[in-house]
């Protein structure tokens, strides 16, 4: 393997990328793979698959975002979680060390929001300036990056128990397209990776390697080109930009808590949707005083999280749903678009496991008493599902700059969020199914559980065609400096019925592409 | 659980405290311990009666009947040091006060859970009971000791996964 790359604070022709997580793990790779220096600062540490811990609490203290953030709004989270709307990884491979694998590609209608489902009441629907069919050759090269089952000729998983009573409670409702899902865990061993060993902690980092992380794929393999250098631990605080409002590097605190200046031809930002825009908001000056690529006004807006929720329920027997992989399971028959139901949009429903430890502190937040405690007394009994469905974005759902201040005296990340009456209807409605789905296998008892702090963040410097509408264009750049790009989930006007990582894969794959060819062409 | 100790008092002596104090023993001074001796915490920065408060709330909040004392003896425990001691001694007298509006002399001198829970629910605003609370989700349910109870298997990556050892082995579907 080749010396990962080493290059100077002052060097003014590499591509900085803030964040390694999916987007900005994959951007790295690509463009080294290409031949472009790159210099990947992120904020957290490295850990690879020996250091993953298979118990919850211990992982969440080794790898989660825990700075401070603040919240408001009327979500739940906000009330029982006010610290933490968001539960993500801060390491080199981001979250991608904590996600599930589920791997899905947007239905054709959702990269057309709003001319599919029309004009929305307080929402603020937008189409994307892409469709399925300029998306469908990304796609293919992120799932044969990303070793995706049930396409390109892999084998999906098997199904675990969890699976085996959630397919049952399916198919006896009347669902069709019932299966183990499309997810990047390998069933087989695939591109030096093993197969997946149904060990169960997908959320606290693959141990075996099996499932797809940026952490131990694509960060060493950029490494192995030397075009690569990653800082770990090193907090980007500031983009700069020269009078031409050009940008010109970043500026970040390094592992030892000093203020370092990277130099850059390019800057190409991916910190999860708080920490994307937040930078950015940080990022004001006099020629910016609203922050950078926000002549539009909308970084921070429309923050989607998904309609989310889960059902769990009570059998008579024993299911151990924790043992095997947390995801692999779907039903995909109320993903379409069909406002017959009460709702525009759609959503999945997939097979979701907790441990002990997290059941007690997610199933009800706040609750006491026996209704409570005898739920978890069933815990061995238990099967589970989680909802994933589109959201609204809403111009006020927004990420701004907080009063509080982190350790190196950077203004926090803000998160409002409430509800769209849209996303309560299809809450409400993916509730009822969950527990039909349930009560047809013999539930003793359904527990329609709340929301998480999110897992999936998206939207808060949306992507549109106008410069007016949103922060940047169709590739991922600013719309107001060709120099600066977003890469991450913060991109997405709106956020479709599916997971959203292998979408930020393949957009990132797509960007290293453009960047490669403006930088050839000699325009950034 | 080094909190926890076998402790050497005779047994006739904690069973004689056992029946003055209900189901928890005020193991005399410095102790509380089960009547049945099995275990005891020692405290030192605050009281027996407030220690045996704190356990009492701990299982009325949840509870769990197959699970002994001891789990919610080492959740409350860290209560019981000197920056803690104000809270929990202003805490247990606005509990014990609600207690006596509901008739009784204190909270541990009610006899049915329920009626133990009514007076929590008067005062489950307050920031004493939610930092109670708050506590015991990490302090209760992340005791590896009791995972076992519940049929939670824990860590697995050291046992090769579940591949070979049932992750599909459901046989009542
Ligand atoms: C428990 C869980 C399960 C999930 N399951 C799935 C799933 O099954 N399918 C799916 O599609 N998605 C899933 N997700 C979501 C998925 O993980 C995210 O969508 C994806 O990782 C987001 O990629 P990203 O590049 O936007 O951000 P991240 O992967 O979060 O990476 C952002 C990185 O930027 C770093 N950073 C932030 N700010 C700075 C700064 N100022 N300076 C330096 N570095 C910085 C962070 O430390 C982090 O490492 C799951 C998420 C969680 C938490
Ligand atoms: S279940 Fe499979 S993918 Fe999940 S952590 Fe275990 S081995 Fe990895």
């Amino acid at each position: 393997m080749a010396k990962a790359a080493k290059f100077d604070l002052t060097d003014d022709s590499v591509v900085v990328i803030v964040g390694t997580g999916a987007g900005g793990g994959v951007l790295a790779n690509e463009l080294a793979q290409k031949g472009v220096k790159v210099v990947a600062l992120e904020a957290g540490g490295r850990y690879l698959p020996e250091d993953y811990i298979n118990d919850e609490w211990e992982s969440f203290g080794q790898l989660a975002w825990t700075d401070p953030r603040t919240t408001s709004g009327d979500w739940r989270v906000a009330k029982d979680f006010s610290g933490l709307p968001a539960w993500i990884v801060k390491a080199v491979g981001g979250t991608s060390i904590h996600w599930a694998g589920a791997s899905l590609r947007f239905q054709d209608h959702e990269w057309k929001a709003l001319t599919n489902y029309g004009p929305v009441e307080g929402a603020n629907l937008l189409d994307w300036p892409l469709d399925s069919a300029e998306m469908a050759s990304w796609y293919d090269k992120a799932e044969a990056k990303l070793g995706v089952t049930g396409v390109g000729g892999r084998a999906r998983l098997p199904g675990n128990n969890n699976y085996k009573v959630f397919e049952k409670g399916a198919l006896a409702v009347g669902y069709k397209e019932v299966h183990t899902g499309n997810m990047a865990i390998n069933s087989a061993d695939y591109d030096d990776r093993m197969a997946c060993q149904q060990t169960g902690f997908c959320f606290q980092g693959c141990k075996w390697g099996a499932k797809w992380s940026s952490a131990y794929t694509d960060i060493p393999r950029g490494e192995a080109t030397g075009n690569l250098e990653v800082r770990d631990h090193a907090h980007v605080a500031r983009i700069l930009h020269d009078d031409k409002g050009r940008v010109t590097g970043v500026e970040y605190f390094d592992k030892d808590g000093n203020l370092q200046m990277q130099k850059a031809r390019i800057v190409a930002v991916a910190g999860n949707s708080f920490e994307s825009p937040r930078l950015l908001l940080n990022s004001h000056s006099t020629m910016f005083p609203d922050g950078l690529a926000n002549r539009s006004g909308q970084v921070g807006r429309n923050y989607m999280r998904h309609t989310t929720g889960s059902v769990y329920a009570t059998f008579e027997h024993p299911v151990r749903m924790w043992r095997g992989t947390t995801m692999a399971g779907i039903i995909r028959d109320e993903a379409r678009h069909d406002p017959s139901r009460g709702f525009v949009g759609g959503y999945e429903l997939e097979t979701l496991s907790l441990g002990l430890p997290f059941m007690a502190a997610f199933l009800d937040p706040g609750a006491w008493g026996r209704e409570f405690t005898t739920a978890l007394d069933s815990y061995e009994n238990m099967a589970g599902m989680w909802i994933v469905g589109e959201d609204m974005p809403q111009a006020d759902n927004r990420v701004t700059l907080s009063d509080t201040t982190d350790a190196f005296g950077l203004k926090v990340a803000n998160v409002n969020f409430s509800d769209h009456p849209n996303d309560i209807a299809m809450r409400n409605h993916a509730y009822a199914r969950g527990q039909a789905i349930y009560k047809a296998v013999g539930a003793t008892r359904t527990l329609p559980t709340p929301p998480y702090p999110s897992t999936h963040n998206l939207g808060t410097n949306r992507m549109s065609e106008r410069p007016e509408d949103g922060v940047v264009n169709k590739h991922g750049q600013s719309h107001d400096i060709p120099n600066l790009f977003v890469s991450d989930g913060s991109q997405f006007t709106t956020g479709a019925a599916e997971n959203p990582t292998l979408t930020i894969v393949a957009l990132a794959i797509r960007q290293a592409d453009h960047i490669t060819r403006e930088m050839a062409a000699g325009n950034v | 659980m080094s909190q926890l100790r076998k402790q050497g008092l005779t047994r006739r002596a904690l069973l004689s405290r056992a029946v003055a104090t209900g189901a928890l023993a005020v193991a005399g001074p410095g102790f509380i311990a089960a009547p049945d001796a099995a275990w005891a915490v020692e405290v030192t920065a605050i009281s027996e009666h407030q220690m045996a408060t704190l356990l009492q709330m701990a299982r009325d909040i949840y509870p769990h009947d197959r699970l002994g004392d001891r789990y919610y003896a080492v959740a409350v425990k860290s209560y019981d040091v000197t920056d803690q001691k104000q809270m929990v001694a202003e805490g247990i007298v606005a509990l014990d006060a609600a207690a006596k509006q509901a008739g009784f002399d204190n909270y541990l001198a009610a006899g049915w859970e329920d009626e133990r829970v009514a007076i929590l629910r008067s005062i489950e605003d307050t920031p004493f009971f939610q930092t109670v609370r708050g506590g015991l989700v990490t302090g209760l349910y992340n005791q590896k000791g009791i995972w076992p109870i519940f049929g939670y298997e824990g860590e697995s990556f050291s046992q090769g996964g579940y591949i070979n050892r049932g992750f599909d082995d459901i046989d009542w579907l």
